[in-house]
């Protein structure tokens, strides 16, 4: 007696989890939430490819940021900046759009994935605005340099 | 955090291997600029993103160490070029309250009250050789780089403002408002401490801190260079000329010397 009613309550357990991954899958396909759409970057090829970058963005940024900020190690055009640059979104009036706006580039998947981003609570959210385009000329150190020789020798005269 | 646990083998300690390695579960070295990639075995391919070797970054030289010289004879007494600098560059300005305002750059006006005479000079971080505001912290935010610009890590300040009060200078400041649109090479934000960083994303470049920029164009009353070698520009007026660090007393040595103070 005890033998069945034990085997007719494992039928029953086994028979609601049946019904319950069903309507999971089922559930699944009625309410299916739209895919992200991703705005195309500006640049070229990106660091790494799309695949791994979707994992490991994360990783990549978090060891980048102890290497420049900790040890000053630097990459040309920048670790975030350069991500940031080439990221953009234009707001269609010359200019980039902000993380405030869903359209942000990082947005886009983070807003899907309900996964909270606080880089930008200190980091720009976007490229510097075009009034000083010239930032990222190299050409100044050398006569600010030569400046400060001038300076350095008038001083010690 | 899961792509790192992964990338450890199974952990149980029966010295299997993974057969393949996918390149999406590997921890990286860089996230940089070029990628390279090794055959171990057929099928087994090393993934590695970072910097060219031979275009690898050099990072901050332990051997240097930058600090600034200060001629207050030629700091003029309403002269505030090396201040509007310093905001132009790394994007901050005074919130109209002076006791929450940024504390990167300001001018200090000195008088003696005996003689009546009166001195000004600007006060930042002075990069101390010993800082105290590197000891209090309670995190490691606040930290000395191996080239002795101390920086603020706002990836790790909590915003307890311990160095803000271990500083005799009172060279640090808290951000208290949500803050858009900073300088992408200055970021700062809500909650953290903030302060003179040396122009560090200038310095490392090759150039020289915007104030000092600045005031080479306004008078030429700092002096920015290397206090380790002995054969800088900067180095040989301090061994020429008597200079002073501001209260030298406390030990911290710090990297910014005044003259004619």
């Amino acid at each position: 007696m005890s033998e069945r009613s034990s085997l007719s309550r494992l039928l029953l357990v086994v028979g609601m989890l049946i019904m319950a991954m069903a309507a999971g899958i089922l559930g699944a396909h009625a309410g299916d939430v739209p895919l992200p759409a991703v705005p195309k970057a500006t640049g070229g090829s990106c660091v790494a490819p799309p695949d791994v970058m979707r994992r490991s963005h994360m990783s990549m940024l978090q060891h980048g940021r102890d290497l420049s900020v900790r040890q000053g190690e630097r990459v040309e055009g920048g670790r975030l900046t350069g991500c940031i640059s080439c990221h953009a979104v234009s707001d269609g009036k010359g200019g980039a759009v902000t993380v405030s706006s869903p359209q942000h580039f990082c947005r886009a998947c983070h807003d899907y994935a309900a996964v909270k981003v606080d880089c930008f609570e200190c980091h720009a959210s976007r490229p510097e605005q075009p009034a000083k385009a010239t930032d990222a000329a190299p050409d100044a150190p050398a006569s600010s340099y030569a400046a400060l020789a001038d300076y350095a020798r008038e001083i010690a005269r | 955090m899961t792509d790192r646990s992964q990338s450890f083998g199974c952990g149980c300690g029966c010295g299997s291997k993974p057969e393949t390695v996918d390149a999406g579960r590997r921890g990286f070295l860089a996230g940089a600029v070029a990628t390279g990639a090794t055959v171990l075995a057929p099928g087994v391919t090393l993934f590695a993103y970072g910097t060219d070797p031979a275009e690898a970054a050099t990072g901050a030289d332990p051997k240097k160490r930058w600090g600034l010289l200060i001629d207050v004879s030629k700091c003029a007494d309403g002269c505030t070029a090396c201040v509007t600098a310093c905001q132009t560059e790394n994007g901050w300005k005074t919130t109209g309250r002076p006791a929450t305002d940024p504390q990167w750059i300001r001018k200090v006006t000195l008088r003696d009250p005996k003689s009546g005479a009166t001195r000004s000079a600007p006060v930042m971080c002075q990069h101390c050789a010993a800082p105290p505001c590197v000891d209090v912290c309670p995190t490691g935010a606040s930290f000395k780089r191996a080239d002795g610009i101390v920086l603020v890590d706002r990836h790790r300040c909590i915003g307890c403002r311990y160095c803000m009060m271990a500083c005799p200078y009172k060279a640090r400041s808290f951000v208290h408002e949500p803050l858009e649109d900073q300088k992408p090479h200055a970021p700062r934000g809500l909650g953290t401490v903030e302060g003179c960083t040396l122009c560090v994303h200038r310095v490392d470049k090759g150039e020289a801190p915007a104030c000092v920029e600045a005031c080479a164009g306004a008078g030429g009353a700092i002096l920015f260079g290397d206090i380790a070698d002995p054969k800088s520009e900067i180095s040989k007026v301090i061994a020429t000329y008597a200079t002073m660090q501001i209260r030298g007393d406390l030990g911290v040595d710090p990297g910014v010397r005044y003259r004619n103070l």
